[in-house]
């Protein structure tokens, strides 16, 4: 798929002479309006499962400090919320949003209008159903007890139904395109849509038991992140580091490299999760040494988006989608480099049953896959809802709350998870100093919690305002600073 | 050409999917999913599965693992947690519980380290009870209280300021059935030969 390799950009990035100016644009503004509702759908009901799923998250971190808050009332005991939580953020926000955000990517890409939208209308409500009933099952006690995969069947169906509903329909469109080069976003997508629904089958198929069912549900936990959170980001990030700053990605050899070592050695990497236990040995030294082997592509994708970026930095202080998807980029190269040292046996001894781990997946879940997801939002919005974002000063209030809020989160984990590790394998030192020890720093956590989701509510908020074409009328486009010679 | 770039393309990322998983999925299954049960270790009863579907559906195992990592790896041994966990140990059990987390400490051969019934409900009604420190969760709802306790029921010896007035608190079928089910978490037999 490789052929056009020295006219590496997406086809629409290419500026047009002055003569097709015209019929360009038409062509953009008719696949957009082809995409918008059914695009519009999957992001509005995504903010949803954002509040909903930040509120539980909230309420997770402050019960390990005040742990009778909320006590009798067996709804909303920790081991219930904590499901919720993660289901809701990662089901539902990133997946709603990660789906609204490819189908609009797919039809600029593919340069054609979306075909099948029925099926997206269909897919976003049974989706959505599914996620309601899943949710309320978990948090009235009828989970499957697998984490990521605590779901009943009831709830897991719809949702399946719902991505597959949504693959055929990106799958149609993408066999109707009228393009012969295919940008690098479009393998992440593609390739996302043939994995995911596999590993949703058989997670969710039971067709395990004992210590293999622990490698089948770790294998499954960290291969979403695989098969679907990370392609999201990458697709993401891809598409609008370039498409912003207008130049093309620095080379499309490395997107190449990153994409199929990505495959190759991303598929390996979930036994790490089970270091020292009763695993065998060997499957679990694959894992730690394919997640090593990360490094290839983490870098190579690095690279690629900094070279591409590179002189241009200064626009994130202008376009919002910039400031974010940079911030995701970034968080992306950290949390890789740093999963990759965490897999190994030195770090695991220590790191491993802590808050540490939590942190990692944090800065992978939000600070990479969702702040990127924020950014194409800001850039997407505008462009099918036909309304500015009336208040700049809003995006930069979200930024920097998720941001700050995020990274705090990050460090108050790091800390108090290493700290609780080295307690814990401390034999001279009795296990509830391990609990002792992480008290300030499960303080920060709830802090930090609590920041991203004001944040996440602000974003919601002038998300319906754009879809409600309410707020000041603007022409320009809301940035977040004025550029030089912008008076609006 | 366009047609077969794409088939090779779907046939690439197929192909490297389901080697990962046939790699650290499929082949440790095929070594480990047919071991013989150690002759130590005992079908959990109805009573211990209904207690273990109480701790599924609290949530337990979001700070509670069930493994014991070997001597040199972590300190579970200097903390008399048990022998190092074999995958025949997990025989009976599913969904498994092997659990990522330790909020709270290891529970894999909990009746063997804290094997008083008495114990564990006052931990279970309020675990700062019998561990000031501890950040658990109270279960109030596994327990009820009544006038005075039934026939071959045990009302919690609960210190004043926190027992209810003309009243005892015992508990429910659930909260028995859970702690049966903790009570049966024993795996200090003799470890048959692992593959490992």
């Amino acid at each position: 798929m490789t052929e056009q390799a020295n006219s590496s950009m997406p086809v629409e990035n290419q500026s047009p002479g002055p003569s097709d100016h015209q019929s360009d644009e038409d062509l953009r503004i008719h696949i957009d309006d082809s995409a918008t509702s059914p695009t519009l759908l999957f992001l509005a009901t995504s903010m949803v499962w954002l509040i909903i799923g930040s509120l539980f998250g909230v309420v997770v971190a402050l019960k390990f400090s005040l742990p009778d808050w909320l006590g009798s009332v067996p709804a909303l005991t920790f081991g219930r919320l904590r499901p919720a939580h993660l289901n809701t953020v990662v089901f539902g926000f990133v997946s709603l949003a990660g789906a609204g955000m490819v189908i609009w990517l797919t039809g600029r890409l593919c340069r054609t209008h979306i075909r099948w939208t029925g099926l997206l209308y269909i897919s976003v409500i049974i989706w959505n159903l599914g996620l309601l009933l899943g949710t309320a099952l978990v948090l009235a006690g009828y989970s499957e007890g697998m984490e990521w995969l605590e779901f009943p069947l009831i709830a897991v169906v719809p949702v399946a139904l719902g991505f597959v509903l949504f693959a055929a329909s990106i799958l149609k469109t993408f066999a109707n395109r009228s393009v012969e080069h295919i940008y690098i976003s479009l393998w992440y997508i593609l390739a996302s849509l043939v994995w995911f629904p596999i590993l949703y089958v058989i997670g969710n198929g039971r067709f395990y038991q004992g210590v293999s069912q622990a490698a089948m549900n770790w294998w499954f936990a960290h291969n979403l992140l695989t098969v679907w959170v990370t392609p999201l980001g990458l697709a993401g990030a891809y598409y609008f580091i370039p498409k912003v700053i207008g130049r093309p990605i620095y080379s499309y050899y490395l997107g190449l490299l990153g994409f199929w070592s990505f495959a190759l050695f991303y598929n390996w990497n979930g036994l790490h999760h089970l270091v020292g236990g009763p695993v065998p040995t060997w499957a679990v030294s694959i894992s730690i040494v394919a997640s090593l082997l990360m490094f290839i592509p983490v870098i190579t994708v690095a690279v690629n988006h900094h070279m591409t970026a590179f002189g241009n930095l200064k626009l994130v202080r202008y376009s919002p989608t910039l400031r974010f998807v940079v911030f995701g980029a970034m968080s992306y190269t950290v949390v890789s480099l740093q999963g990759s040292l965490e897999a190994t046996r030195t770090m695991q001894e220590i790191v491993h049953f802590t808050h540490y781990t939590v942190g990692h997946a944090h800065l992978g879940v939000y600070s990479f896959a969702s702040m990127i997801l924020f950014g194409a939002m800001y850039y997407i919005l505008p462009r099918i809802a036909k309304w500015e974002w009336p208040y700049p000063a809003l995006i930069k209030v979200h930024f920097w709350l998720t941001a700050v809020g995020v990274l705090l989160y990050f460090v108050a984990m790091e800390v108090g998870g290493w700290l609780q590790g080295m307690a814990m394998v401390n034999g001279a030192v009795p296990f509830i100093d391990s609990v002792i020890v992480t008290r300030p720093w499960l303080w920060g956590r709830s802090i930090g919690g609590v920041m991203m989701t004001i944040g996440n509510i602000l974003f919601a908020y002038h998300f319906a305002l754009v879809v409600y074409r309410a707020g000041p009328i603007r022409f320009a486009p809301g940035w977040v600073r004025k550029a030089e010679g912008q008076t609006s | 050409m366009m047609f077969i770039r794409s088939f090779m393309f779907f046939l690439g990322v197929l192909a490297t999917f389901l080697l990962g998983w046939a790699g650290i999925v499929g082949i440790p299954d095929s070594m480990i999913s047919r071991l013989e049960p150690p002759a130590g270790l005992k079908r959990y009863t109805a009573e211990q599965l209904y207690g273990r579907s109480i701790y599924i559906r609290e949530g337990c195992m979001y700070c509670h693992s069930q493994q014991a990592r070997p001597r040199g790896f972590g300190a579970d041994q200097e903390r008399f947690w048990g022998r190092p966990s074999i995958p025949a140990d997990f025989t009976y059990d599913r969904p498994h519980l092997l659990g990522t987390m330790r909020t709270g400490p290891d529970l894999v051969n909990i009746a063997v380290r804290q094997p008083s019934e008495e114990w564990q409900y006052l931990h279970l009604y309020n675990a700062r009870l019998v561990t000031s420190e501890s950040i658990m969760p109270p279960y109030p709802w596994l327990f009820e209280e009544k006038p005075t306790a039934g026939p071959g029921e045990k009302a919690l010896a609960l210190p004043d300021s926190v027992a209810p007035r003309n009243a005892v608190v015992v508990p429910t079928r659930e909260g028995r059935a859970l702690i049966a089910y903790l009570l049966s978490l024993d795996r200090t037999y003799d470890a048959p030969r692992s593959p490992k």
